[in-house]
């Protein structure tokens, strides 16, 4: 068995992203099946533009379509993809060189082996069945059918480069169009872990599998912690003793809840409170119910109510909630250095 | 200049850390480490500076969670970077500097086996072009190590040869989680991963943390014997987009060491943080290493790279053939963002000099 309790957590969280003109020209023109580079001042052709020039740091403002076709300049086989990447099967990652940039831009390349891929081969933008203006809209690079069925002077390093042209007006000022200019667009991040608690924490919660709370001490100020930490914060020491704690305890500090707010399982107004168990050191964070929301007042003593046993887990939802014990309130000094 | 040394270094590595993402069970031992090697005490240290990211550990604050390990009432002086704990080293290099305080712990720590971190290291890409795709760390080094094949900068046998010397030199460093060197042939015989790269190319996944102490001047004689002065230091960084940067390049390593002036003519031993073997050969050019200097004789970063301290670890390793006498000049490289984007250098001496760095 491992010293610590495991689980998986996801972590994800939709960023919305204001792109500014440079970069929404860009996303807007893949949303129409064009790619929209840069001149920098330095002479290059740079695809997606930068927002500034490297060189003279001003604004980027000389913009220039590219073609959908290009050459590999370096490329990395993929064997084992991993979450969002724009295939889940093996694909190599490509350094393209459109025709008509003159530095290479990155993304997939759809080819079912390495043996399939080489540096200098031809390859095309494949574009998303649907576009909404992000980088995805590139679905992929994909190979130039052969020689033969492309035409002489398309493949190879000797072939002409096609003339730039200036860059389409923009989305505004072209009638007919649906919708406007790219400015905002939302990058979803999303990260699976498998999250530990500490070796203490996982005694802690082991514990309450048994119905038992478990604190740590310090060896140095002999301050209970609870739940436990794996490093005592005044002294900067391994917190070595293990400490089982009452489940009774005095109210420090609390606060009703009026507000409603998105996964609330509990209808306001109710009490949630810092419950200093005796023995412990330090507080935590319990609810309070049971009485009236009006009646908790500091230094309110409380007992623990468990859940039936067959519910319990490791985890302090055992506790279901805090209650009143009815003995009398517990005196300020016995908890004034706990707030 | 304050002349400035390290003089304290504690490092654990391990292929999965079976405890939290803070890391503090780890950094308890290793603070006591350097203190025992040092003679202070934490009240001793005028300021604290830590290397990790939230994103490595799945959980926010993790950073001030950490700080239980250093035992923080009363508050300290205390200061956090999102990059390698060679940039805290840095910023704590300054704050001596500034004479505001004479020493500091430096630390680091990360436990990247608790997600994938290929995948992780994509969110420090460019949000808007690259994120999306989720360009993972292998494939943008497989990126440039072609691009320097391709060139004819370096090639498979000239990889092979630094993974084969760093995994031979790591079956002496008791830290490494892969050692054990074989033959270039054989390495050359094992099948390709991500090609260009095979396994043994690619730095292991690595947890872990580590710690540096600095010590000023006569703080600095009190802790060591043999201090390892730091005669230079500096940083640079490149762009992040993969296509408008020359990738058999890395101008920031370059600038960095010419930022330290000839602060690297004399160096005998360079652990050098080249998380990928082509890396190291494109290293060695850029900082202009002469042929006889040993490089990463630790086993260095394909024996063992923790996320946040991959990095610190090169310079206390650097710092540690100063201690024992086996080198009087070292240099200590770390990196940072996608394929060597970010570089820093950090030169140590047996003796204490002209003291160069804080290029901008």
């Amino acid at each position: 068995m491992s010293r610590t309790l495991q689980a998986p957590v996801t972590v994800s969280f939709d960023y919305t992203r204001s792109v500014g003109p440079v970069l929404g020209r860009f996303l807007t023109g893949l949303r129409e099946g064009r790619l929209v580079a840069a001149r920098t001042s330095d002479g290059r052709v740079v695809i997606p533009p930068p927002e500034f020039d490297p060189v003279t740091h001003l604004e980027t403002d000389d913009f220039v379509e590219v073609s959908p076709t290009g050459v590999v300049t370096s490329w990395s086989w993929v064997p084992e993809p991993v979450a969002g990447q724009p295939f889940d099967r093996p694909f190599a990652f490509a350094l393209v060189e459109l025709d008509g940039a003159t530095v290479p831009m990155l993304h997939a390349l759809d080819v079912s082996s390495p043996d399939e891929v080489s540096t200098g081969m031809l390859v095309q933008v494949r574009w998303a069945e649907e576009r909404s203006g992000l980088i995805t809209d590139i679905a992929c690079f994909e190979p130039v059918a052969g020689p033969d069925e492309v035409g002489d002077g398309v493949s190879g390093p000797g072939r002409a480069r096609p003339e730039l042209r200036d860059e389409a007006p923009t989305e505004q000022s072209r009638p007919g169009e649906a919708t406007g200019e790219i400015t905002t667009i939302i990058t979803p991040v999303s990260l699976d872990y498998l999250y530990a608690a500490s070796p203490e924490e996982s005694a802690f919660y082991r514990g309450l599998l048994e119905g038992r709370i478990l604190g740590q001490r310090c060896p140095t100020c002999h301050k209970v912690y609870v739940p436990p930490r794996s490093a005592c914060p005044v002294d900067g020491v391994a917190t070595t003793d293990e400490v089982e704690l009452s489940d009774k305890g005095t109210v420090t500090t609390f606060c009703i809840v009026n507000v409603p707010f998105l996964g609330q399982k509990i209808t306001p107004p109710y009490v949630s409170a810092y419950v200093l168990l005796d023995g412990a050191d330090i507080a935590f964070l319990h609810l309070i119910l049971d009485v009236p929301a009006e009646e908790v007042r500091m230094g309110m003593r409380v007992e623990a109510v468990w859940k039936p046993r067959d519910e319990w887990g490791t985890t302090i939802e055992n506790i279901s909630h805090f209650r009143p014990t009815g003995e009398p309130d517990a005196d300020y000094d016995t908890y004034k250095q706990h707030l | 200049m304050r002349d400035v040394a390290v003089v304290g270094f504690a490092q654990r590595q391990m292929s999965e850390f079976d405890g939290s993402p803070t890391c503090v069970e780890l950094l308890v031992p290793i603070f006591a480490e350097c203190y025992e090697q040092t003679g202070f005490t934490r009240k001793d240290i005028g300021f604290w500076c830590s290397g990790s990211s939230d994103y490595l550990a799945g959980r926010s604050f993790s950073f001030v969670s950490a700080v239980d390990a250093i035992g923080v009432i009363p508050p300290v002086n205390e200061s956090h970077v999102e990059m390698d704990a060679a940039w805290a080293l840095y910023e704590a290099w300054v704050k001596i500097q500034t004479g505001e305080i004479d020493t500091a712990l430096v630390y680091g720590f990360g436990k990247a086996s608790a997600g994938v971190l290929r995948r992780t290291l994509a969110l420090q890409l460019d949000p808007y072009a690259m994120t999306p795709l989720w360009p993972d760390t292998v494939s943008l080094a497989g990126l440039q190590a072609r691009a320097g094949i391709d060139a004819g900068l370096w090639d498979e046998r000239a990889m092979a040869e630094v993974a084969n010397r760093s995994l031979t030199d790591a079956e002496k460093n008791q830290y490494a989680v892969r050692k054990g060197g074989s033959s270039v042939e054989e390495l050359l015989a094992r099948p390709m991963y991500a090609d260009p790269l095979r396994k043994h190319d690619i730095s292991p996944v690595t947890d872990g943390a580590a710690a540096i102490v600095l010590a000023a001047g006569d703080r600095a004689r009190d802790a060591s014997d043999r201090p390892a002065w730091i005669s230079g230091i500096a940083h640079n960084v490149d762009p992040i987009s993969m296509g408008s940067r020359d990738l058999t390049r890395a101008p920031s390593a370059a600038a960095a060491a010419g930022a330290v002036g000839t602060g690297l003519d004399g160096v005998e031993v360079a652990e050098l943080h080249a998380p990928f073997s082509h890396q190291e050969l494109l290293l060695r050019e850029e900082l202009g290493l002469a042929d006889d200097v040993a490089v990463n004789p630790s086993g260095g970063p394909l024996a063992g790279n923790p996320m946040f301290t991959g990095g610190l670890i090169r310079i206390g390793e650097a710092a540690r053939r100063i201690w024992d006498g086996s080198a009087t000049k070292v240099l200590g490289h770390a990196t940072s963002g996608p394929a060597l984007q970010q570089n820093l250098v950090c030169v140590m001496d047996a003796s204490t000099g002209s003291t160069t760095g804080g290029a901008r």
